[in-house]
């Protein structure tokens, strides 16, 4: 009996040894690895601090009244980017009329209409498929579509590529907006006698307004940056050209053509439009974000 | 107001319905728009690139050659340095977002999870040309007096792998390339993943934490299996952003058509190539139509990737929202 006792002891402080020793490793394991995710979180943070750092301390230096007051001009004659900053608005604005009401529709037709149906399963498929297919190819598929056939690049055609390119993100928020909604707040307007269009455009859209103008916004900030597509659609103008059926000048293609170069006045320029196109496409996102959050 | 409606109750039935019509007629031609906007990328670009596809035969896919004199055009090096970017794109950027998302979910004290998250995304809403300016002024220069001569001197000298990290550091090239392309991607994964985890219950966490789990336990034996095929979606959602990358490639990739035994030779991808030779190429030259069936093979490669991605994302979307 005593043997067993004793045996029985030796065999607990075995075990209380093996296990400290294994909550040791098991204590040191678990820090190496939550030091290394804190790590990673940094470097993402780093990441992001130097790129605005780089942009704020380049643009700033170069960013002056000429910018917004000039023309893009052969180098060393004092351009600024007038044209470009214009043709920009312009393109973005085109893409945003014509993409927006495409992307709300389709948006309204899979949250009001398609809920269980085939045919919805599949647009909302494809429209996933687009909102992150390569935009350079929606940029190929335009040239193919308008530029081609009318023999020229023009400002249209740049404005129809960055539509495309609003549509899939204005769907997806759409829907998901009004699938948010409650079934009760549709089932009291439909009891009032009112048609399924009239609950829907003058109730539902109105409920789920913040949240569709948040995926506008967002898609408005998608295409402000967008370079890829233009470069097939509306090619570039250094001329104040405001002639949509003629090549068309904008910010993003005239960065890309500065920061390449090797005149210094142009790297200046392509740092100052690189710091306005950022500028405004964070500034939509944040806005964006605090219209979610004040709901 | 009521009295209003209910005088008026026999008419606005009738008008309600043709506007039904015309409004269900209007939202089902639009989501019929968006498949024939799919239907359209894929028989412009294959009809453009028909003609080369003709030309060349299979034989396209996996030439290396690229002789605008001769008109001799394959897409072997394209392919290669799209694949082999955006591998090793997703090599360097799974880890780190993985380790951002478990951050995010369960180290950081609660008042720094919402702003540090914002962060995270906002990297996500940068336009790629900016990254491509970035790239070009800051990281190349930093990968050709730093990191490249480093890797050289280290990993350089591996008996087999040693080749990939060999030659003279440029700065540019098919790694400086992979490098931007994960820190683009990095951002949407981490935000599918941090979603993801979030969606985990909590009892069973706090099960595993009351039987004695340590945090990083609980994340490989509860969170991690609970969540595998939304992280793997993830996953996929940044691989097909990153075959298709184009402007921050082009500043950095080093467009050369051949491929290099080192990763820090310069190549080109698919995207870049077309972004390049694109100005070059007139209308109804074969040059033209060989940059158009490489853009359809991209869209085809991307196609499946997206596919998978949302396929095994499905789950989460369809419960939830």
């Amino acid at each position: 009996m005593s043997a067993a006792v004793s045996h029985d002891a030796e065999y607990r402080a075995a075990r209380a040894r093996v296990a400290a020793q294994l909550g040791r490793s098991r204590k040191r394991t678990d820090r190496i690895m939550q030091g290394l995710c804190m790590l990673a979180t940094f470097m993402a943070l780093w990441l992001l601090a130097s790129i605005l750092i780089m942009l704020f301390w380049a643009g700033f230096k170069a960013i002056s009244p000429t910018v917004f007051t000039t023309i893009t001009l052969p180098t060393g004659s004092n351009g600024g980017l007038l044209n470009a900053i214009v043709g920009s608005l312009v393109q973005v604005g085109i893409g945003t009329a014509i993409g927006t009401p495409v992307g709300l529709l389709v948006g309204t037709y899979l949250a009001e209409y398609a809920r269980g149906s085939r045919f919805g399963d599949v647009v909302r498929f494809v429209s996933d498929i687009l909102l992150s297919a390569p935009s350079i190819l929606i940029g190929l598929f335009v040239y193919q579509l308008l530029v081609v056939p009318l023999r020229g690049f023009s400002g249209w055609a740049g404005g129809v590529a960055l539509a495309i390119i609003v549509v899939p993100i204005v769907v997806r928020t759409t829907e998901d907006m009004l699938r948010l909604l409650r079934n009760t707040l549709r089932e009291a307007v439909i009891a009032l006698g009112a048609p399924k269009w009239k609950m829907i455009t003058l109730v539902c859209w109105r409920a789920a307004a913040s949240g569709i103008v948040t995926g506008i916004l967002l898609a408005i900030a998608r295409i402000a940056g967008e370079t890829a597509p233009l470069l097939f659609t509306s090619l570039g103008n250094n001329g104040w050209n405001m002639d949509l059926t003629k090549p068309y000048p904008s910010l993003s293609v005239t960065i890309y053509a500065y920061a390449g170069s090797p005149y210094p006045d142009w790297v200046a320029l392509a740092w100052a439009g690189a710091l306005i196109i950022t500028l405004g496409v964070l500034g939509l996102n944040i806005i964006a974000r605090l219209l979610v959050r004040s709901r | 107001m009521s009295a209003s409606t209910t005088v008026a109750s026999p008419l606005p039935r009738r008008s309600g319905s043709v506007g039904d019509a015309v409004f269900s007629a209007l939202c089902h031609s639009a989501g019929a728009i968006v498949l024939v906007l799919l239907g359209g990328i894929i028989l412009a670009l294959f009809l453009g690139g028909l003609p080369a596809f003709r030309a060349f035969g299979a034989e396209f896919l996996w030439s290396t050659e690229w002789d605008p004199v001769t008109e001799v055009f394959g897409a072997g090096v394209s392919i290669y340095g799209t694949v082999v970017t955006a591998a090793l794109a997703i090599l360097m950027a799974v880890p780190m977002a993985f380790g951002v998302a478990v951050t995010l979910t369960s180290l950081a004290p609660a008042w720094m999870r919402g702003p540090v998250g914002t962060a995270v995304e906002l990297l996500a809403a940068v336009p790629s040309i900016i990254y491509g300016m970035w790239g070009f002024f800051f990281i190349v220069p930093l990968m050709a007096e730093t990191i490249q001569p480093l890797l050289i001197d280290t990993l350089g000298t591996l008996p087999v792998l040693g080749g990939l990290f060999q030659g003279p550091p440029f700065g540019t090239g098919i790694f400086t390339a992979a490098f931007i392309l994960a820190i683009m991607i990095l951002p949407f994964i981490a935000a599918t993943t941090r979603d993801a985890f979030d969606q985990v219950p909590g009892v069973l966490k706090e099960s595993a934490h009351a039987l004695g789990a340590t945090k990083m336990e609980v994340v490989r034996d509860i969170i991690l299996p609970y969540t595998n095929t939304a992280v793997a979606g993830g996953v996929m959602l940044g691989l097909g952003r990153a075959l298709g990358e184009t402007m921050a490639v082009t500043f950095v990739v080093g467009n050369a058509n051949r491929i290099n035994a080192s990763l820090f030779g310069s190549g080109n991808t698919i995207a870049s190539q077309v972004a390049l030779e694109f100005g070059e190429a007139e209308i109804g030259s074969m040059k033209l139509s060989a940059l158009l069936a490489l853009g359809f093979l991209l869209f085809v490669i991307s196609f499946v990737v997206l596919a998978i991605s949302r396929l095994l994302l499905r789950p989460r979307a369809g419960t939830g929202r």
